[in-house]
């Protein structure tokens, strides 16, 4: 039974990373007041370029700097669509989305030609699993043994990193002068513009935290969780870290346990598949697939507390009218 | 005209064009980043397209898809909306669709099974749509995430339902059985023989997208509720002082936007496929968003943009058959770029093209 536990919380971990980094990058943009229906695309060209990357130059380190790369690129073309040009955040987000879809299996398919992945990439090229110190001589100590030997140690370095980045996103949201100021100008604007700071530096600021974020997200999955880059292989994962967003209503501690609830019912579907639960019988996973947007739907309803966005996110600021 | 106003053949003319023209030089970029020659890639997309009857017969095929979504998009658009879950709305009016079909099929003629489907798209679409546009008038929750929410939803109710109910005995393909003859809607190259339509699957469903617009045309622009609904997209708090109703706008617009959005499913489930499968709306809502924005919202415009992407859909897959290096995500990357330049980046031309008519406008004024 405790095995049963351990390896479903092991999977849900695994599932939770590219979630939890795409969830904050999500929250630095939208803290800024620019709304990011684009993490999506960010997360898949990060996946695309991070997997050619490490292939082509045999080393992860390499495949995450290129994924950061791209990922802060398509940021930032979303950055000056919506900050510079003032123009429509969803559009633009929606034009990002579409372009990673197309760009990374058509550079693919003509690169590698091998209809639109990359090459699997060997284990050294890969991040690696890093056994945690004591792992092995602990493992035998009942109950926390197999828990630190198995659930918390042997995961790779970005599930490490993700989790580590939960403390320092909110201590920089909510403990620096930068965060204070990136508050202010999703909150009020024309506030922080009045008390001198540059609205259009600091969006762009957040905008590329954002996309440095959502390449690790991408990278994590082509050169961490999967061996190479597949089509279409981020799988909505960047919407659902939007909706984990809005049902952590845009705290990071909350967005950390929506994104380990979120990945624990994918664990949960992956896991139950075909199988019966006592009294209830089989549950299609489709449900499971479903709950999250469900959870969501239900929440931006306010059915279940209520999520309020930050008040100026989705706004172009314009300084002053002409 | 005052200083930083344009001409109206400049707004709905020059200005698109010159975004289009932005977003085919890139995507031309991206063809020579490849290594290929663009204007090559462009030789074999237009005669793919255009060059023969099958082709035609395609690209119009494509085009009467994307007229429907693009109307559902363009709607909401009218009164401030963003809907933005088309995809979800195409797929559940399928359904729709597909159920009339599989019901009436064995025993009436098509021509009694198409009104009903129509009916029965709509129905399902509207009511997919239905869920957000309340939430949003009356809970406040923002529709762009609701209907996103509800585009994964449906997918995951579909697949749901093509792999466990829908599904014929004995069979592994998630999909449901083949409509009979009354479930079948006539493809044009039956009803027009003297016309060489080669097997593109284009069918009647065209017409219906055609009167369609037509019928979008008079609601937005002739009649009462058009009036409130566009006043309500210009500035919701003064239409509400004149007496519109907010939840009654949203709700009646995203109702008819989704039962647009439903009737795809008539032109590729019951006009194409024949049976309802898994994910036949495969991406149309979304280049609803593109035909929309390029078509500024009206009915003549969707046209010409849904023409468009059905050249570049039908083209594209004829251009990936010629040069294969080019596939036919080439056509998403296009998609993109259009959006992005049409949609977000629209005004980006606007201060140089202003200050262009203005010098010569002043100019003019003073000889």
């Amino acid at each position: 039974m405790l095995d049963t536990i351990i390896l479903i919380l092991d999977s849900t971990l695994r599932l939770s990373t590219p979630l939890l980094f795409a969830c904050l990058a999500g929250l630095f943009s939208e803290r800024a007041g620019v709304v990011n229906i684009g993490l999506e695309g960010k997360i898949l060209g990060a996946a695309f370029a991070a997997g050619a990357a490490a292939y082509v130059f045999q080393s992860p380190w390499i495949g995450l700097l290129a994924g950061i790369m791209v990922s802060v690129m398509l940021a930032l073309v979303h950055g000056y669509a919506s900050i510079s040009q003032r123009g429509n955040q969803v559009v633009s987000g929606v034009a990002i989305n579409f372009l990673a879809a197309g760009l990374t299996v058509l550079l693919g398919q003509a690169w590698f030609s091998q209809g639109g992945r990359t090459p699997a990439l060997s284990p050294q090229n890969r991040f690696q699993s890093i056994t945690l110190p004591f792992a092995d001589t602990l493992a035998n100590v009942p109950v926390l043994g197999p828990i630190y030997a198995n659930l918390i140690s042997g995961h790779n370095i970005l599930v490490y990193a993700s989790f580590a980045a939960v403390p320092l996103t909110w201590w920089i949201v909510f403990r620096t002068r930068f965060g204070l100021r990136l508050r202010a100008v999703g909150e009020n604007p024309s506030a922080a513009d009045t008390a001198g700071l540059s609205v259009t530096l600091l969006r762009y600021r957040a905008t590329i935290i954002c996309g440095v974020l959502c390449g690790f997200s991408g990278v994590y999955l082509s050169v961490a969780q999967g061996a190479g880059f597949i089509k279409d292989m981020s799988a909505g994962k960047g919407f659902i870290a939007l909706a984990a967003l809005i049902f952590a209503k845009w705290k990071p501690v909350n967005a950390m346990f929506t994104c380990l609830l979120f990945g624990f019912l994918d664990a949960l579907a992956i896991r139950l598949q075909g199988q019966e639960i006592p009294g209830i019988g089989e549950v299609p996973v489709q449900v499971f697939q479903a709950l999250p947007y469900v959870l969501t739907v239900v929440l931006l309803a306010g059915f279940i507390g209520r999520a309020i966005p930050p008040k100026a996110s989705g706004i172009p600021y314009v300084k002053e009218r002409t | 005209m005052s200083k930083g106003q344009l001409p109206r053949w400049v707004d709905y003319g020059v200005l698109p064009a010159l975004n289009l023209l932005a977003a085919f030089i890139i995507s031309g970029l991206v063809v020579i980043v490849i290594g290929e020659d663009p204007f090559e890639a462009v030789k074999w997309l237009v005669w793919g397209a255009l060059g023969y009857g099958e082709g035609i017969g395609y690209t119009l095929y494509y085009a009467t898809n994307f007229i429907f979504t693009g109307l559902a998009v363009a709607v909401a658009f009218h009164a401030g909306l963003f809907n933005i879950g088309g995809e979800g709305q195409v797929y559940l009016g399928g359904l729709g669709i597909g159920l009339v079909c599989l019901a009436l099929d064995r025993y009436v003629p098509w021509w009694v099974t198409f009104p009903c489907a129509i009916i029965g798209g709509a129905l399902f679409g509207a009511a997919w749509a239905f869920i957000p546009g309340y939430l949003q008038a009356k809970r406040g929750s923002h529709i762009v995430i609701t209907t996103i929410m509800f585009n994964f939803i449906a997918s995951a109710l579909m697949v749901y339902l093509l792999s466990n109910i829908l599904i014929p005995q004995g069979t592994m393909s998630p999909s449901s059985r083949t409509f009979e003859a009354g479930g079948q809607l006539p493809l044009l190259r039956n009803v027009f023989t003297s016309f060489d339509f080669g097997q593109s699957p284009v069918n009647l469903a065209f017409f219906l997208a055609l009167a369609v617009c037509g019928v979008v045309w008079l609601l937005i622009w002739h009649t009462k509720l058009g009036y409130e609904i566009r006043s309500f997209g210009a500035n919701p708090d003064a239409s509400a002082y004149a007496g519109i109703s907010p939840v009654r706008v949203t709700v009646i617009t995203m109702l008819i936007s989704g039962a647009l959005a439903g009737l795809m499913g008539i032109n590729v489930v019951m006009g194409e496929q024949t049976r309802l499968l898994l994910d036949f709306a495969g991406g149309a809502g979304f280049v609803g968003v593109a035909v929309a924005l390029m078509g500024r919202g009206h009915p003549i415009g969707i046209i010409l943009a849904s023409m468009l992407f059905g050249l570049l859909y039908q083209g594209g897959a004829e251009l990936a058959f010629e040069i294969p290096t080019i596939s036919r995500d080439m056509i998403v990357v296009i998609q993109a770029l259009v959006i992005l330049f049409a949609g977000a980046l629209e005004h980006m031309f606007r201060p140089a093209v202003a200050a262009f008519f203005n010098r010569f406008s002043s100019s003019t004024a003073e000889a």
